[in-house]
């Protein structure tokens, strides 16, 4: 049994939010200096320029990338093994959503988080989407994706029918993509979630896009998927360069003989993420 | 590079335009994203007098981040102006000669644009912290309930943008690439 603090958990999880939306994960940077590198097109090779000027600028004035500091989704992996010792908060939700106000507060992060129908702006940027995981043991990880909008607005979701394939799911893939245009600030990141349920397959594709850089089951099917889209030639900021996308990651599960649900999530290039244990 | 200063004092100073020019953006320019569109457009409806002069005027879609302390101002990047595309029509009327934001817009808006001379500047996406470099000074115009989706006046200097829309019917998104 392992025992931990909900104060722990509240100081971790307000450092990473900050932390994020300061400085993006070196595979993402990496990512987006190699697409400066093998883009072509004038407008387009400006903007990647601009963008790692903008990264720099981020990282040592300590402001955020991006004024979109997004909504935060927070994926919860945790054992069965673990305890955790609450403090002033009674519940799981409100230790991470509090670990999230302060450090929304504290690192200058705008508050983005309304009422969906009124408008209301709850003036936290809480509540966070949490998503919950069981694991074994005493695994306590926590991810965090500060997830902006524009590109968020321009994710689809489809139920396929199964005869449609492999082939189908390329299709609408890239259909998604060459509607959003230059709509969700390409170059883009892409989380594909195929397969389970509706409401699965998109907890699949943002849980997808956690796995950037990373060489996961379907890399090849993935780099065949990031050629085609880049031949759409939508390029940085859509002003139709060479590189539309920087990574894709699929993930997969077994789904009904009648069915094939994919989600399409969609990233702009500013991905910012983070984890940490305890 | 051309460089263009806000609130525009002469027409001609647009008519240069055209797309795919980079220019410096320097003077008093406005902010207003979704909500404080939806509420000029409401007051314009009941007939009142706006808050804010559009004459000559620039409007940024943006919501900036908070100021930190001993800042000028947090990150101001622009946010996707097609979403302010319906409400941008009724402004029209007010004298508006240019919006700043990101990404394409509709035919109707290109249309529109030429026939009352506005021009759209495209900025560059998700680079609020390296565009926080050009603002100046910031201060709360209208709306100040709404938080980041306030009204803003900015005082930019060389504020970097891309012609988008200019006022002869062209769109930077639809050029021969």
């Amino acid at each position: 049994m392992k025992s931990i603090y909900s104060e722990e958990i509240i100081e971790k999880i307000a450092e990473k939010i900050v932390e994020i939306n300061y400085k993006l994960p070196d595979e993402v940077e990496k990512k987006i200096e190699e697409a400066y590198h093998r883009e072509r097109e004038k407008y387009s090779k400006k903007y990647l320029k601009v963008i790692l000027e903008n990264i720099k600028v981020a990282k040592e004035n300590k402001i955020p990338i991006c004024q979109d500091t997004g909504l935060p989704i927070i994926f919860v992996e945790i054992g069965l093994n673990v305890k955790i010792r609450f403090g002033k908060y009674k519940n799981f939700d409100e230790v991470i959503n509090r670990g999230v106000e302060y450090g929304s507060r504290r690192g200058y992060l705008r508050n983005s988080v309304v009422s969906p129908i009124d408008r209301i702006n709850t003036k936290t940027n809480t509540p966070a989407v949490i998503h919950y995981f069981l694991s074994e043991g005493d695994k306590f990880k926590i991810t965090i994706v500060s997830k902006g909008f524009g590109s968020e607005n321009v994710s689809k979701i489809r139920m396929l029918n199964p005869s449609e394939g492999k082939e189908g799911i390329e299709e609408f893939i890239i259909e998604t993509v060459k509607k959003a245009g230059s709509l969700p600030c390409p170059p883009l990141f892409i989380g594909v979630g195929i397969g389970g349920s509706f409401e699965k397959s998109a907890i699949l594709s943002k849980y997808a896009l956690t796995k950037i850089g990373e060489n996961t089951e379907y890399r090849e099917w993935e780099n065949r998927i990031i050629e085609k889209i880049n031949d759409l030639k939508i390029g940085p900021g859509g002003f139709g360069g060479d590189i539309t996308v920087l990574d894709l990651k699929i993930e997969i599960f077994p789904t009904h003989i009648a069915g094939l649900p994919v989600s399409v999530n969609i990233c702009c290039w500013a991905h910012r993420m983070g984890s940490f244990e305890i | 590079m051309k460089k263009i200063i806000f609130p525009l004092r002469k027409e001609k100073d647009i008519e240069k335009l055209k797309i795919g020019d980079e220019v410096f953006i320097s003077g008093t320019i406005l902010t207003a994203r979704d909500l404080a569109h939806k509420k000029l457009v409401e007051i314009i409806k009941k007939r009142e007098k706006l808050p804010v002069n559009l004459k000559g005027a620039l409007l940024y879609y943006t919501g900036p981040s908070p100021k930190p302390e001993g800042k000028i101002i947090g990150s101001i990047g622009p946010t996707t102006s097609k979403r302010m595309d319906k409400l941008t029509i009724p402004l029209l009327k007010f004298g508006l000669k240019a919006t700043m934001g990101k990404g394409e817009r509709s035919n109707q808006i290109v249309n529109l644009f030429k026939k009352y001379k506005v021009v759209y500047f495209i900025t560059y996406g998700g680079c609020g912290a390296y565009l926080s470099q050009f603002v100046k000074d910031i201060k709360i115009l209208s709306f100040e309930e709404l938080g980041p989706e306030a009204i803003y006046q900015l005082f930019v200097e060389n504020f970097p943008a891309i012609v988008g829309i200019d006022i002869y019917g062209n769109d930077f998104f639809k050029r021969k690439v």
